[in-house]
């Protein structure tokens, strides 16, 4: 072998350097080694003056591998191929140790700590020299994005992109865009109203030439990759045909069939079986709910048909189905309301004037069930004292451990609408007041000012059943207040519970569909918790919003536009990078199994009848090796996971324990004949 | 299914409608049960707090007597003694030096008790969990229509770790199905896990007075029939200190206190005195008479369900789970 290695140690500052002796392992290295010519040491090697280091060395030494040994891949591996790509090296001839990651940060045994950081280097150096020159493919990136869900995350990057210029395909599940947002009366710390700051959105959104709107629709199914997926989308019968409803609603005057809204009005409002959630519904389009229509269950009716004056209903409609290919998807799905029945002690479903905080929002809203008044159960009664209690289903660890980050806000702005509407007392229950952002803390401080009163406990039940006759016929909020040490009981005739923000029932199923990974709460798990939240792992797949986990509006736009950002920014580039860490198939020992075709994760193995043989399409291949480690034959091989790099690495890792063999490590392992062709 | 049995002394005397109700139904659903041999006293609520090491040996007993039996389940149908069964199997599995110390004291008597070898289980949870529901629906022959019924778990069965594995220590169900499935009109009772004062009655009666008034008025505003205890503690404090309390209060409550194993047996068709009925301090007769009175060809009961009517002006109730 007669490649010229060179070993570079990286300090971190005192991330490695304080555990590993990092000029005795680069000198070692140096002098060990087969292969190696340069052994470095350097404070941050991937700083420009490290980077040049290396640049310097391929140029003078006429180095032909890299072993860079600094932190875990993830992070630096990109600047280090780049660093080598640069000064003329093929960039896959870099392979980086994980000193930092796996050795001075889990471990206080110093000498351990050199044994292994040894042990990682010798890998790294022999599987470097079998490595092999790669190049990455370019393709097209078809200029068309998908965004799934269009609340206000949604909705923002749909238009941020429609409005760059760009085609924007926004598949909404419901009837009408706008999520959560649109059920919202005020938002806070400003108060100014949700559907007037929405509304103009989203008729953008409807009118907008680049965007293509598919409400009442879903995605069915993903295939492809960066810059060219496949999307296959149930357009679901609406019963109204598009072309030619005017919106005019005289349908759902008509409809005699009234049922209760569980979606929008959130089950304490009503609205027929056709219907459009809201008056400001985009798109105007009704929808007729097949289970609740009466012509459906009985074969009769058909008043909508007949007073429809454009003849826009059409019962036999049936799902239609669109084959669409985007480059780029923008996933914001968004969240469902934590079940508050979950927690019983709180009486929601038992005790009649229990509400939840998305009930209350409705109630609140002048266009909901009550036109805005704060009322009781009974449809009439205003409510003299309420009582608001925080974190129901959140920082709860028989629940949800997470805070739900939007609860505290809410309390104080329902506490302010109530006071305001009605002139009731509030009380509010909370563990801990997080008004974290913005104009947060000032908003807390005016309902401070405003008289809400705050008692600082969990609130441990609400109960009917009165102690004193001051508590008669009214719910009993027993909590521990937690500032003065004692137990308070409050009568009031209103509660309001604040349930968390989960992730949407389906949210692991869609997951799975768009080929990202969730967290163990469910919500969707983005690429770097700080440094790149709106990414995944998976190329052009995008997160926005609550989907990724909870946040107030504020915070969802942003993320909304900022997804939008990072889409344009591939557009713009017009191409992408394939990576050539796929698997290959050598064909003469391929008997036609066809075991690797069921196995492939991302459907990229054809079989060809012609030829009984199985070949990987390398655009769809991921490079995961499942088809590489089930093959019988060994005839499919990982590029840049060859069986000879990995037998390299290990018998490099594994120096010393072969040292008796001529001081040389094994030079193949018989017991497991590696594959031929592919290397 | 075979298992151990253990009735605690209160099933001997007091409390002697328990065990009798208990051994009828248990037979009648097919479940062996087998006194542990030489059994004693538990130690009740208080002596665990008070000599640990004594309580420990003492409840420890019962727990070697039983694994020499042979059995894996151990079923106590008192509260307390469920809870003082668990705690020490509990705690002598997670601590080893408590366990080494139980130890010790048993081997004196020649015995020994390996944490975790009993699954130790409340009678109610039995029930519930291993007869498969169908099968007690098929031995009710005596629906209980008509019979409004506030099921009171009490507090020692729900405690958090201790509550024999189920979700709800805050609000449980289980008792609620159960007397359901059996054809009563089933309160939703919202004291139902809340303290009767255990021995509160020897040492502070007002104390004690008060939580068993909350809990009578509680019950007697929604209109129950009966309470139905699943603990002798339950049932003694709230049936024979209710004449107490009505003159501590100048109140007139009459609502008799029932096992739920008594209202198994009668809607499994058997004789009231079979069932230790007659023996409460607070009669039963007259609620019982309701039950009597439902003639052969019962009425449907979803049809007798009271239908939850809304005013016209005012917002749905919320849909719990599971129902429709």
């Amino acid at each position: 072998m007669s490649e010229r290695v060179g070993v570079y140690v990286c300090h971190c500052g005192t991330n490695i350097a304080g555990m590993v002796d990092v000029a005795g392992v680069a000198k070692w290295a140096q002098e060990n080694l087969p292969g190696v010519v340069v052994g470095r040491e350097y404070k941050f090697m991937c700083s420009s003056l490290g980077q040049e280091l290396i640049q310097e060395d391929i140029r003078k030494e006429g180095l032909t591998r890299v072993v860079v040994a600094a932190c875990s891949p993830h992070l630096h591996e990109r600047t280090f191929r780049t660093a080598c790509a640069n000064a003329g090296l093929n960039p896959y001839l870099c392979q980086m140790a994980s000193l930092r990651e796996q050795v001075s940060w889990v471990t206080r045994d110093k000498e351990q700590a050199d044994a292994k950081a040894r042990a990682l280097i010798a890998g790294a150096v022999r599987r470097v020299q079998l490595q092999e020159p790669l190049e990455p493919t370019e393709v097209p990136v078809n200029p068309t994005t998908l965004v799934v869900g269009a609340g206000i995350a949604g909705i923002q990057a749909s238009l941020e992109m429609a409005e760059a210029g760009h085609q924007v395909v926004l598949v909404e599940r419901e009837p009408s865009i706008g999520g959560h947002m649109a059920q919202f009366d005020k938002t806070f710390p400003t108060l100014d109203c949700s559907a007037c700051i929405l509304t103009p959105k989203m008729s953008d959104v409807g009118l907008h030439p680049n965007i293509r709107l598919l409400s009442y629709s879903e995605v069915e199914n993903v295939s492809g990759y960066v810059g060219n997926f496949d999307v296959r989308v149930r357009k679901k019968a609406r019963s109204v045909r598009e072309d030619a409803c005017t919106g005019c609603g005289i349908c759902i005057e008509k409809c005699p069939k009234k049922v209760i809204d569980d979606v929008f009005e959130v089950g304490i409002g009503y609205r027929k079986a056709i219907y459009r959630p809201f008056p400001q519904a985009v798109p105007k389009f009704p929808v007729i709910d097949r289970e609740s229509c009466i012509y459906f269950e009985r074969g009769t009716c058909k008043a909508c048909e007949k007073f429809c004056p454009t003849n826009a209903v059409d019962f036999e409609q049936v799902d239609e189905y669109l084959d669409l290919t985007v480059g780029n998807i923008i996933l914001a799905t968004g969240y469902d309301l934590f079940d508050c029945g979950q927690l019983p002690q709180y009486g929601y479903g038992r005790l009649t004037n229990v509400f939840t905080s998305l009930e209350f929002e409705r109630m609140c809203n002048a266009a909901g069930p009550t036109e805005g008044k704060i009322v009781l159960r009974d449809g009439v009664t205003t409510p003299k004292t309420v009582a608001l209690i925080h974190c129901v289903g959140s920082r709860d660890k028989r629940h949800h451990p997470y805070c739900s980050a939007v609860c505290c806000m809410s309390a104080l702005k329902f506490g302010h609408l109530v006071m305001e509407k009605t002139g009731a007392e509030v009380y509010s229950f909370y563990i801990d007041m997080r008004p974290l952002h913005k104009n947060y803390e000032e908003f807390y401080d005016r309902l401070q000012q405003e008289g809400m009163h705050f008692v600082r406990g969990r609130a441990a039940e609400v109960t009917d059943v009165a102690r004193r006759p001051e508590e008669d016929g009214k719910l009993i909020i027993q909590a521990e207040d937690t500032l003065i040490g004692k137990q308070r009981r409050v009568p009031v005739d209103m509660v309001i519970l604040l349930g968390a923000l989960q992730p949407r029932a389906d949210a692991k199923e869609i997951a799975l569909r768009f080929g990202i990974s969730t967290s163990i709460d469910g919500w969707f798990t983005e690429r770097h918790p700080k440094l790149d939240p709106v990414a995944t792992m998976t190329e052009g797949l995008f997160i926005a919003g609550t989907c990724q986990g909870p946040k107030d509006i504020p915070d969802s736009v942003a993320q909304g536009a900022a997804a939008a950002a990072r889409v344009q920014g591939m557009i713009t580039t017009g191409t992408v990078l394939i990576e050539p860490i796929v698997a290959e198939i050598d064909e003469a020992r391929c008997s036609g199994c066809r075991i690797c075709n069921n196995l492939c994760p991302f459907n990229a193995i054809d079989y060809l009848e012609d030829e009984t043989v199985s070949r990987i399409n390398a655009a769809l291949c991921k490079g995961c090796g499942t088809c590489v480690a089930a093959c019988p034959a060994q005839a499919i091989g990982g590029k840049h996971f060859t069986y000879e790099q990995i037998s390299a690495e290990i018998e490099g890792v594994l120096y010393d324990v072969v040292r008796t063999n001529g001081g040389h490590a094994l030079e193949r392992v018989d017991l497991l004949e590696p594959a031929g062709g592919v290397r | 299914m075979r298992y151990g049995y253990y009735p605690g002394c209160s099933l001997t005397h007091s409390a002697a409608p328990y065990d009798l109700s208990t051994r009828a139904v248990a037979a009648a659903l097919g479940m062996q049960l087998e006194e542990v041999d030489d059994w004693n006293c538990c130690g009740a609520t208080e002596y665990i707090t008070l000599h640990q090491a004594a309580a420990y040996a003492l409840i420890g007993r019962n727990l070697a007597l039983a694994g020499q039996d042979g059995q894996s389940e151990l079923v106590a149908p008192c509260s307390a003694c469920y809870l003082n069964l668990r705690k020490v199997d509990h705690n002598m599995a997670l601590h080893p030096r408590l366990a080494q110390r139980t130890n010790e004291a048993l081997a004196a008597g020649g015995l020994h008790y390996e944490p975790g070898s009993l699954h130790i289980r409340h009678l109610l949870d039995v029930i519930v969990d291993d007869v498969p529901e169908a099968d007690i629906a098929s031995r009710v022959t005596h629906p209980l229509h008509g019979l409004r019924v506030a099921p009171y778990y009490g507090c020692l069965i729900v405690r958090p770790k201790l509550n024999g594995g189920r979700q709800d220590p805050e609000f449980p169900t289980h008792m609620d199905h159960l007397l359901a499935g059996l054809g009563a009109d089933v309160i939703d009772y919202p004291l139902k896990t809340h303290c009767c004062g255990g021995h509160m009655t020897q040492i502070s009666a007002d104390t004690a007075y008060e939580l068993i008034h909350r809990l009578l008025k509680s019950a007697q505003d929604h209109d129950a029939d009966v309470i139905v205890a699943a603990c002798p503690m339950c049932q003694l404090n709230l049936d024979a200190y209710q004449s107490q309390v009505n003159r501590h209060f100048r109140t007139d409550f009459h609502l008799p206190v029932l096992y739920f194993t008594q209202l198994m047996g009668l809607a499994f068709g058997m004789r009231p005195a079979a069932l230790g009925l007659g023996r409460e301090i607070v009669t039963a007769a007259p609620a019982l008479a309701k039950i009597g009175a439902v003639p052969e060809g019962i009425p449907d009961p979803e049809a007798a369900a009271p239908r939850r009517k809304r005013a016209e002006t005012g917002l749905p109730m919320p849909r719990r789970r599971g129902e429709s």
